[in-house]
């Protein structure tokens, strides 16, 4: 008779893996990846294969040739940071400009920790707010939405409905004055306005979200606390003075709030553990998306606020403890 | 439908047994008796080599407080008392009984005669299950005549049956509920009048709603008594959680269910209480499940104690071909043998054979922090943190971090994406950081 393997127990496992998690986040991309391809056309193409291959690359070269560890390129994770950074910024973004934010994404906001699950900051985060300080221009101007365009050179940009109503607002104009100037709510959900790569189209995030919520990739609790308290906090400036503050539908489909709240909020390495440290982190991003949108400099403050709460994850985490079985007793 | 809120998971069910109905099996050549059947101290022979005995004759008495007596299984010459690898993997002393017949001390009623009226006093009741070496038949065997006598300033106000068999697999529970549960309910009704309850529920998974409508249909004659069908999932067959689950009250850390005025037997238990209190039979045999994927006939066996895992195996169909792991129990809790020859144990409540390919546990990956091993924790813990505070050696955090609560239910190992040993550290963690309290305590 053949040898008898003794392990400890469990003798069962779950199918699910990082892979699949990872693929399952990437799949969940699909919708939004569609709508910006159909927006900004060839260019938003260009964008994300360029940063999805120059991240596989930069993890690949450092993996091999700095760490001389494995080379874990295929478990999805590189490819996802690639696909969340080009939704991120511009669609007329110089490619150059995106695999160097590639390389600080990958090598700076990931391998500089020890690789996947080391990191204390979201990597596509890091990689725009990079690339925004570096190169402010080039990350300020935002391709208008057309039917898929196979231009890639000269793109008509414009600021994005953030940004006309935050300026507009800034040099005295009335809100009720410059909402004619964006595009219809309906559009906007859609995603026909301006923006970064991926982030146009809440209605296509949110089906991503759904996907994800059903194969429990990630939990209600982030998006939802994070939403909601933008939908609060909007909403309470916003009925102390409609005319200066914009409403909070606005701001929930605007921007990179959605993209922000379901992807980026959630990354499960850089958020907390225990539910009630989700709930209260994603009320803190919202806080500061909020202050930042409308007190700031910049018109939008989504990728700022996620890598503020992303610092205070540690000390979530210990403030904010999983409820214990027969820790308070209540009998009945 | 009522379960515990806090943690579980879903781990494919598998019930392959579970309309084989218990079949007897043929005695063995010899039996091997472990000493150390129980939890708590092993018993002490009372026979020696060349002795002959009878079945159900004391062989080993159990002098602690917390010990269980042992008997002879079979009539037969004693061989030897030896060490012998058990289903622990570790070698203990062992009462190694040739068999010869089936002779059965006097006294004993082998009749299948339902008896009903009990007429033992509950100090009565509590020697009886003492004498007869009845324990705890979920797989943690803690003596049973102790559960039931309550300790001076405590009061039980519920008893609760465990038929939740909740371990993938396993269907022994669920047999006994359908082919004895007259018996068991006796049983029941023995150890309320021991404890001095008048309320009984037996919590059962809805994954057996045959064994759930044939006891629904019993309980009018059994007054007191109530089923309680439960939402499958794992794991439920837990103490602290099937109370959780039954009647809402949430044992405290660190402390015994009777803090709750609860008492949690097991259904096989209350089965076994029922021979040892009525038909004066001590704990000789038990049912057993033999099962796995590649098993030709997944069965239910009455196997009398000490007769090796082998002869089981073999009458299950024998041996796949490709069999690469043996397992003492179920898929999350179970032990893996080193030897198809230990003996079945008081424990031992199914054997599962897991083909080669399935030995092998997931790639290791960096921990992703996904929180699923904390969202699941049936105790609320966090075993990412406890793994890594185990492996650094920091047990006195891991004491801070309740390493103690842990049940080492496998939930987390099982549903880690990264297929991290999270158990396994823990396990570490739990040992290191409880030899640091007792020595604290001393």
């Amino acid at each position: 008779m053949n040898l008898l393997t003794v392990s400890g127990s469990p003798h069962v496992y779950t199918e699910e893996s990082v892979s699949k998690i990872m693929y399952g986040v990437l799949f969940s991309l699909i919708p939004a990846a569609l709508v910006s391809f159909y927006f900004f056309g060839l260019a938003a193409i260009m964008v994300t294969l360029t940063a999805i291959v120059s991240c596989m690359f930069f993890e690949f070269i450092i993996q091999k040739y700095l760490i001389k560890g494995p080379v874990t390129i295929f478990d999805g994770s590189a490819v996802i940071t690639g696909a969340l950074l080009a939704f991120i910024v511009p669609a007329s973004l110089p490619l150059w400009m995106v695999v160097i934010g590639s390389l600080v994404s990958i090598g700076m906001a990931k391998m500089t920790f020890g690789g996947l699950g080391k990191n204390i900051f979201n990597p596509a985060l890091v990689g725009r707010v990079f690339l925004m300080i570096s190169f402010p221009v080039e990350m300020n101007m935002y391709p208008k939405p057309t039917s898929f365009s196979t231009q890639l050179t000269d793109i008509i940009t414009g600021p994005t409905p953030l940004a006309v109503v935050k300026e507009g607002v800034a040099q005295g104009e009335k809100v009720s004055d410059l909402l004619p100037e964006v595009p219809e709510y309906v559009s906007l959900l859609m995603g026909n306005m301006g923006g970064s790569v991926g982030e146009i189209s809440a209605l296509a995030i949110l089906l991503g979200g759904i996907y994800m919520l059903i194969r429990k990739i990630i939990t209600w609790e982030i998006p939802a606390s994070y939403l909601g308290s933008v939908m609060i906090l909007a909403g309470i400036l916003w009925m102390i003075d409609p005319e200066i503050y914009v409403d909070p539908l606005f701001h929930l489909i605007t921007g990179g709030l959605m993209l922000g709240a379901i992807y980026m909020a959630t990354d499960m390495v850089t958020s907390p553990m225990s539910r009630w440290g989700m709930i209260v982190y994603g009320i803190g991003c919202g806080f500061l998306t909020i202050v930042i949108r409308i007190f700031g400099a910049y018109p939008e403050g989504v990728a700022f606020a996620i890598l503020i709460m992303n610092a205070f994850v540690p000390l979530i985490n210990r403030g904010f403890k999983p409820k214990r079985f027969g820790e308070e007793v209540k009998n009945g | 439908m009522k379960t515990f809120k806090l943690g579980g998971v879903h781990p494919p069910e598998n019930k392959l047994s579970q309309s084989a109905a218990i079949e007897v099996l043929p005695l063995p050549e010899t039996v091997t008796i472990p000493l150390s059947q129980h939890l708590g101290v092993p018993a002490n022979p009372v026979v020696k080599k060349g002795d002959s005995v009878k079945a159900g004759q004391l062989i080993a008495k159990g002098e602690a407080f917390i010990s269980a007596n042992i008997h002879s299984s079979v009539s037969g010459t004693v061989q030897k008392i030896d060490d012998v690898v058990d289903t622990s993997g570790y070698r203990k002393k062992a009462i190694v009984i040739k068999v010869e017949g089936d002779i059965w001390e006097d006294g004993i009623d082998l009749s299948k005669d339902l008896v009903k009226d009990i007429s033992l006093s509950p100090q009565e009741i509590v020697s009886r299950v003492n004498e007869k070496g009845i324990v705890g038949m979920g797989g943690a065997t803690f003596p049973s005549h102790v559960k039931l006598m309550v300790p001076q300033g405590k009061t039980a106000d519920v008893l609760i049956i465990n038929g939740v068999e909740c371990e993938p697999y396993l269907t022994s529970d669920h047999r006994l509920m359908l082919e004895k549960a007259e018996e068991m309910l006796v049983g029941i009704q023995i150890q309320m009048k021991a404890l001095n309850v008048d309320r009984a529920i037996i919590g059962v998974e809805n994954n057996k709603p045959d064994a759930i409508d044939h006891l629904m249909k019993l309980i009018p004659e059994y007054p007191g008594i109530s089923v309680e069908p439960l939402k499958v999932k794992y794991p439920q067959g837990g103490e602290k959680q099937l109370i959780k689950a039954l009647v809402n009250r949430e044992v405290p850390s660190g402390k015994l269910p009777i803090e709750v005025g609860c008492v949690v037997h097991n259904v096989g238990t209350s089965f076994a209480v029922y021979e040892a209190v009525q038909k004066n039979k001590p704990l000789v045999e038990r049912v057993v499940t033999v099962t796995g994927k590649g098993v030709k006939e997944p069965s239910n066996f009455v196997a009398r104690i000490g007769t090796p895992i082998a002869n089981l195996i073999e009458a299950a169909g024998g041996i796949p071909e490709n069999t690469g792991k043996v397992i003492n129990g179920g898929p999350m809790m179970g032990k893996a043998l080193s030897d198809i020859n230990a003996p079945v144990t008081k424990g031992t409540s199914g054997i599962l054979l897991f083909p080669q390919a399935e030995t092998s546990r997931k790639p290791v990956h960096n921990c992703i922090r996904c929180g699923r091993c904390a969202s699941i924790c049936p105790m609320g813990l966090e075993p990412y943190l406890l793994a890594v505070l185990a492996s650094h050696k920091r047990f006195d955090d891991c004491e801070t971090e309740k390493v103690m609560d842990c049940i080492e239910c496998g939930s987390c190992l099982y549903i880690c994406p990264s297929g991290r040993p999270l158990l396994d550290q823990i396990r570490v963690g739990k040992n290191e950081t409880g030899k640091m309290i007792r020595l604290r305590n001393r």
